[in-house]
């Protein structure tokens, strides 16, 4: 996947994947990470 | 009987008490009805009755008058289904109702903040020593608020009212009139957590009072969540010495252990190590319930027209001593840590928590009778999109056996069901985080059914802003 040019929000989440991991992986396909945050939902 | 290798388990006491008068401080409803008063009228009627949250089988399954495997038989949903044998006197603890519990705050409160009516105050005094957890003296030594004097605090906005059964039975007022670590929310929230806190460390001394006595415990160790302090050093604590005070325990000192969700598992291993340096030899873990969390799912509940089942505060006291062969030894050489270098993938936590105590033991993953994951009650986590926690986290253990060997991927649904568990805990992390079940593996191991237990517990530091990296520890139990 391409995401050059793109900008992203990154919502992670603790018992699935987290945000620095999507980060990692949104920023090698090119995309700029405006804001990440993992959430807990318990 | 040959001494122990390491410092064992010699008592549970898991409790519960009710408390729907107070969901409406939880912090979600809290903030909600901040921005729409006009909620709360959905809200008050999705709440339960006292016999219906005990007769509710999840809640029956933490205070240990059933296994937590008995509810894969059971229907869902589990609250159109009240345990036909429910009873608020656990085998582990007791569940206590709301009039109980605003007595117990009263009791606990030494600061003279709170004010509950006469009326409300008798029941809780005729009831709690019922139970063996008061003794009248105690009661009769606390003052009641009389209606008026109630009514004006509320009026004066510097209290905040304590509901019971639609009607204002009492209040809490602030502790300094510019002091945000000092509001009626915030205080209210710490006393609730200590209240619950002393409730279960009183069940614990209850449990064992054939034995031991209040002066036989030497320290105190607590794992709840609480920010309490003032504002110069928000959070500085000292939970724990409160706690023991409230109990009578008097000969005691304590301090509080931080991790979020983790923080209780901390308390066990840190009290089996001081023992096993020859520091003490009798400590107790304790924690109080987090009534923050109350409500959490709420707005799922009334969407989906069913209760409101986050009604509940839950507390924990275990008691770890130097011990024998004749109790379960929390296995020290089995830690399992989530260092900073293990990272945040699931795969490297799972690897940390689980396969590194397996390793340190000589174990295989079958070998394991039973994870204690975060044991939340998917009932209550499901309606809000939140999924089933623990069933998540077995599917990861199991998925990773796969990847090793250890098990073939078409038993992973075998694996999942011989060695995990159904969430049957209320969603209060510190105490929904494997030590829940500490209690049910004593019992079962006790019996004989059981050999060992893992334990895991990750904590979400992220949520404070300070870091991006997350928290856990795990160990094994072994009969």
């Amino acid at each position: 996947m391409k995401l050059n040019g793109r900008r992203v929000l990154v919502i992670g989440e603790r018992d699935g994947v987290n945000a620095p991991a999507i980060e990692a992986c949104v920023k090698s396909a090119g995309a700029e990470v405006l804001y990440a945050e993992t959430l807990c939902f318990v | 009987m040959s001494p122990s290798r390491f410092p064992v388990i010699t008592a549970v006491a898991n409790v519960l008490a009710h408390a729907p008068g107070l969901v409406r401080y939880g912090s979600k409803p809290l903030r909600d009805l901040a921005k729409n008063p006009g909620l709360g009228a959905g809200l008050a009627a999705r709440l339960r009755g006292y016999e219906a949250a005990v007769a509710y089988a999840p809640n029956q399954v933490y205070i240990g008058n059933r296994d937590p495997e008995t509810l894969r038989a059971l229907p869902r949903p589990w609250f159109a289904a009240p345990d036909p044998g429910a009873s608020s006197d656990g085998a582990f603890g007791d569940f206590i109702d709301e009039a109980e519990l605003l007595g117990l705050l009263k009791l606990c409160d030494r600061a003279r903040l709170v004010q509950v009516d006469a009326d409300t105050l008798a029941a809780a005094g005729e009831r709690l020593a019922r139970r063996g957890l008061v003794t009248p003296a105690e009661m009769s030594g606390v003052a009641p608020g009389t209606r008026d004097a109630i009514r004006k605090l509320v009026e004066s906005r510097e209290a905040i009212p304590l509901w019971l059964d639609g009607r204002v039975a009492g209040a809490i007022a602030r502790g300094h009139e510019d002091d945000e670590a000092l509001t009626a929310n915030v205080l209210l929230e710490n006393l609730a957590a200590k209240a619950t806190g002393v409730l279960a460390l009183r069940r614990l001394l209850r449990q064992v009072e054939a034995r031991l006595g209040p002066d036989d415990i030497e320290f105190v160790i607590a794992g709840s969540e609480e920010a309490v302090g003032d504002r110069y050093q928000r959070g500085g604590g000292n939970l724990a010495k409160a706690i023991a005070e409230a109990a009578g325990v008097g000969r005691a000192t304590g301090f509080d252990v931080k991790s979020f969700c983790a923080s209780t598992l901390y308390g066990v291993f840190n009290a089996a190590a001081l023992i096993q340096a020859g520091v003490f030899s009798r400590v107790v873990v304790v924690a109080g319930g987090s009534l923050a969390k109350l409500g959490m799912k709420y707005r799922a509940h009334v969407v989906k027209e069913m209760p409101i089942l986050e009604d509940v505060l839950a507390g924990i006291a275990v008691l770890i001593e130097r011990g024998t062969d004749a109790d379960p030894c929390i296995r020290l050489d089995t830690l399992g840590m989530h260092t900073i270098a293990t990272g945040s993938s699931q795969q490297a936590v799972v690897e940390a928590l689980v396969m590194g105590p397996l390793a340190r033991a000589g174990c295989r993953l079958r070998g394991v009778d039973r994870y204690a994951t975060e044991m939340h009650n998917p009932e209550v986590t499901e309606p809000a999109g939140s999924g089933d926690v623990p069933a998540g986290n077995y599917r990861l253990i199991a998925a990773l056996g796969a990847l090793r060997g250890e098990i073939a991927r078409e038993e992973i649904q075998e694996f999942i069901t011989a060695h995990g568990l159904p969430g049957y805990a209320p969603t209060q992390g510190h105490i929904a985080s494997a030590v829940c079940y500490l209690a049910h593996a004593l019992r079962a191991m006790r019996a004989g059914k059981m050999k060992r237990a893992l334990f895991m517990a990750k904590g979400s530091l992220f949520l404070g802003r300070m870091t991006e990296a997350a928290d856990g520890v795990s160990f094994m139990v072994e009969a």
